[in-house]
C-alpha cells in the first residue's frame, strides 16, 4: 500500500480523469501538508470538483496515484471515512427535519464525534437548532452542511465551494471558523471562487486551469507576485503618468523632491492575487 | 455568537506543517454497528415520512380510493361461489398496495434521494450502506401493512369481507406478503437506478399501470384474456393477487383460477425467483451516485 510521509495529508502524482472525450483532470501532482489550509482555485469547468471527488473518494479516477491520509480513496472504507470530513456542493436533503435532528443523528455514525449542540453553536446555528431545513437562508442551509462535515472530528476537511451565497457578515464569521479549525490542527482543502478568501484563508493556493495545475504557492508568491514590479502613478501637467519599478519608495522620494511635497494623485499599485490568478489562467488558455 | 476564537489566520509566509491535536481514536476503529444505525435510520426515515402530510395522506388516500370506486362501479356476485366483485376488488387492493408502497415508492424515493444529494452525503460518512436499507425496509414495512390494516377494516366493515379465523390463513397471508414485499423492495431499489431528474415517475408508473390491468386488480383475473393471464403469469403482481385471493375468500373460489387451485407452491416459487432476481440487481446495479457523476 502507498505510504505518505506523517506530514502529508494528501499526496498526488498524475491524476487522471477524462468524461467521454474531455479531459477533466488532466495529470495533476499535487502535496497537501499536515495542518496547513490549502486552497484550490481555478474557474468553472477546470476541473477543481472532479479532482476534489476524486480525493474524497466520491468519484473514480482514471490513472494516476492517490493516498489520502495514507488511503487510496478509491479502496478506503469506513474507518477511513470516519477520518475525514466532507462539505459538499449544494444539496436539498432532509427537508422534513430540524437541524438538531440531522446533526445529532449524523452523529451516530462517527466513532469519535464532537457534541452535536456545540457544533451547531459553532456554525452560528443555535437559535435554528429546531428549525426545519426548509426554513434555513441559504446561508444558514451551507452552515449545516458544515456542521456535518466537522462533525466527525475529521483530521481532513474538504470544503467545496463553501461559502457561495454567503453575505459578507457571515463569510467573516465561517472564515473565522476555519480558521479556528486549523488551530485545532485540521488539514483543509478548500476549493473557491473567490480569491479574497483564499488570500485570507489559504497558507497555499493552487491554480488549476483547463484540468493541469499551473502553480502552486504562498498567495503572497503566486504566479512571482512578490517579484512583480510596483506601478507608480501620479498626475503631472493635467496627464497621468505611471512608471514601473522595483523600488516604488525611492521613486516617491525622487517625486515628492521634483513637486516639492506632495505628489499629485498618488497611488502605487501591486499586482494583486486576482491579477496574477487571471494572468495564470490566461496563459493556461 | 460563535464558540470559535476569532484567531486571525497565521501570515500566509507561515506554511510549516503544525502539530494536529491528538483526537480521541481508539487504536483500533470500531465499526458502527450496522443494527445500531439501521435502527437509527430506520427511526429517521417514518419521522421523515409521517412529518410529509402529503405523502402520508396519499399514501394511504390512494388504493382506498381506488378501492371506493372499483367496488362502487363493478357490483357482481358470482353465485354458485358466493363471492362478490367487492370482496375481490380489497385482495387486489392489498396486493396493489405492497406494489406501490415497495417498488413505485421507494423507486421513487430513493431516485429522488440520488438527485438531491442525500445519498452523496451518506456515502461521505462511515454509515454502514446496509443501515440505509434496514431503515428503508422499516419504512416500507410500516407503510404498506397500515395501508392492510386500512383496507382490510374497511372491506370488513362495509364490503363483506370475512376476516379469516383459521391460523393458516393468516400463515399465508404472512409469507405472501413477505415474499411479495421483499421482491418489490429490492425491485424497487434497484429500480431507483432509471429515475432521472425531477421527472422519472413515468418509467416505473407505467409499467406498474399495465401490470395492474393484467394482473387482476381492476378487472377480475378469471375475466380476462387468456394471452394476458398468461404474460402476467410471468410478473409477481398476478402471484400477489392470487396469494391475497387464497387468504381472503372462500376455498370455492379456488376452481374461478386458471388451475382451478390457489396454486401456492407456484406462488412462492415466483415470489421467490423475484426476491433473487431482485437481490441481483441491487447488489450489481445500485449506485449510491448519479449517473453523470462517474
Amino acid at each position: 500500500m502507498e505510504t505518505t510521509p506523517g506530514n502529508t495529508a494528501v499526496r498526488v502524482r498524475g491524476l487522471r480523469k477524462a468524461y467521454g472525450s474531455h479531459t477533466a483532470v488532466d495529470g495533476v501532482d499535487l502535496d497537501v501538508r499536515t495542518g496547513e489550509i490549502f486552497a484550490l482555485l481555478g474557474p468553472n469547468g477546470a476541473g477543481k470538483t472532479t479532482a476534489t471527488e476524486i480525493l474524497e473518494g466520491q468519484r473514480g479516477r482514471d490513472a494516476g496515484e492517490v493516498a489520502v491520509l495514507g488511503e487510496d480513496p478509491a479502496r478506503a472504507g469506513a474507518a477511513w471515512r470516519a477520518r475525514i470530513g466532507i462539505v459538499l456542493q449544494e444539496s436539498k436533503d432532509f427537508a422534513e427535519l430540524t437541524v438538531a435532528e440531522i446533526v445529532r443523528h449524523f452523529a451516530l455514525y462517527y466513532p469519535a464525534p464532537r457534541d452535536p449542540d456545540e457544533v451547531i453553536d459553532a456554525v452560528g446555528l443555535a437559535d435554528k437548532a429546531g428549525s426545519r431545513t426548509t426554513q434555513l437562508s441559504g446561508g444558514q442551509r451551507r452552515r449545516l452542511d458544515v456542521a456535518l462535515g466537522i462533525l466527525g472530528d475529521p483530521e481532513l476537511l474538504f470544503l467545496d465551494e463553501p461559502t457561495t451565497g454567503f453575505d459578507p457578515e457571515v463569510r467573516r464569521r465561517f472564515w473565522d471558523l476555519i480558521a479556528g479549525l486549523r488551530a485545532d490542527g485540521t488539514t483543509i482543502l478548500l476549493t473557491t471562487h473567490y480569491l479574497d478568501e483564499a488570500e485570507h484563508l489559504a497558507d497555499r493556493v493552487g491554480v488549476l486551469a483547463a484540468g493541469r495545475l499551473v502553480d502552486v504557492d504562498t498567495p503572497a508568491r503566486l504566479g512571482g507576485r512578490h517579484l512583480a514590479p510596483a506601478t507608480v502613478r501620479w498626475t503631472e501637467a493635467g496627464a497621468p503618468q505611471e512608471i514601473a519599478t522595483d523600488a516604488p519608495t525611492a521613486e516617491i522620494a525622487a517625486l515628492s523632491a521634483r513637486f516639492g511635497g506632495e505628489v499629485p494623485g498618488l497611488s502605487v499599485y501591486r499586482p494583486s492575487l486576482e491579477d496574477v490568478y487571471l494572468t495564470l489562467i490566461g496563459e493556461a488558455r | 455568537m460563535t464558540a470559535t476564537p476569532a484567531t486571525a489566520p497565521a501570515p500566509a509566509a507561515d506554511s510549516k506543517p503544525r502539530t494536529p491535536r491528538p483526537r480521541q481514536r481508539t487504536a483500533a476503529y470500531a465499526a458502527p454497528s450496522v443494527l445500531r444505525i439501521g435502527r437509527a435510520r430506520a427511526a429517521l426515515e417514518l419521522r421523515q415520512f409521517f412529518r410529509d402530510r402529503r405523502q402520508v395522506f396519499f399514501t394511504f388516500s390512494m388504493p382506498i380510493v381506488m378501492f371506493l370506486l372499483l367496488a362502487s362501479i363493478f357490483r357482481e356476485t358470482y353465485k354458485d361461489v358466493g363471492v362478490t366483485t367487492q370482496q375481490i376488488y380489497v385482495t387486489g387492493m392489498l396486493a396493489t398496495g405492497i406494489l406501490s408502497t415497495c417498488f413505485q415508492g421507494l423507486a421513487l424515493q430513493i431516485g429522488g434521494e440520488r438527485q438531491n444529494g442525500t445519498l452523496k452525503r451518506l456515502r461521505a460518512t462511515p454509515m454502514p450502506p446496509a443501515s440505509y436499507f434496514l431503515g428503508k425496509i422499516a419504512l416500507v414495512v410500516v407503510s404498506s401493512l397500515g395501508q392492510a390494516a386500512v383496507l382490510l377494516g374497511l372491506g370488513a366493515a362495509f364490503f363483506g369481507l370475512d376476516l379469516p379465523t383459521a391460523p393458516g390463513h393468516w400463515v399465508t397471508f404472512v409469507w405472501v406478503y413477505l415474499l411479495g414485499a421483499t421482491a418489490c423492495t429490492l425491485l424497487g431499489i434497484g429500480a431507483s437506478n432509471l429515475i432521472r431528474g425531477e421527472n422519472g415517475g413515468p418509467i416505473v408508473l407505467l409499467p406498474i399501470m399495465v401490470l395492474q390491468f393484467i394482473s387482476g386488480v381492476f378487472v377480475v383475473f378469471a375475466e380476462l384474456p387468456k394471452g394476458m393471464q398468461t404474460v402476467s403469469a410471468l410478473f409477481p403482481l398476478k402471484w400477489m393477487c392470487q396469494g391475497m385471493r387464497s387468504v381472503f375468500l372462500p376455498d370455492a373460489y379456488a376452481t374461478m383460477e386458471p388451475a382451478g387451485t390457489w396454486e401456492h407452491g407456484r406462488i412462492a416459487l415466483v415470489l421467490t425467483a423475484w426476491v433473487i432476481i431482485g437481490f441481483v440487481v441491487c447488489t450489481k446495479w445500485f449506485r449510491w451516485k448519479g449517473r453523470d457523476e462517474g
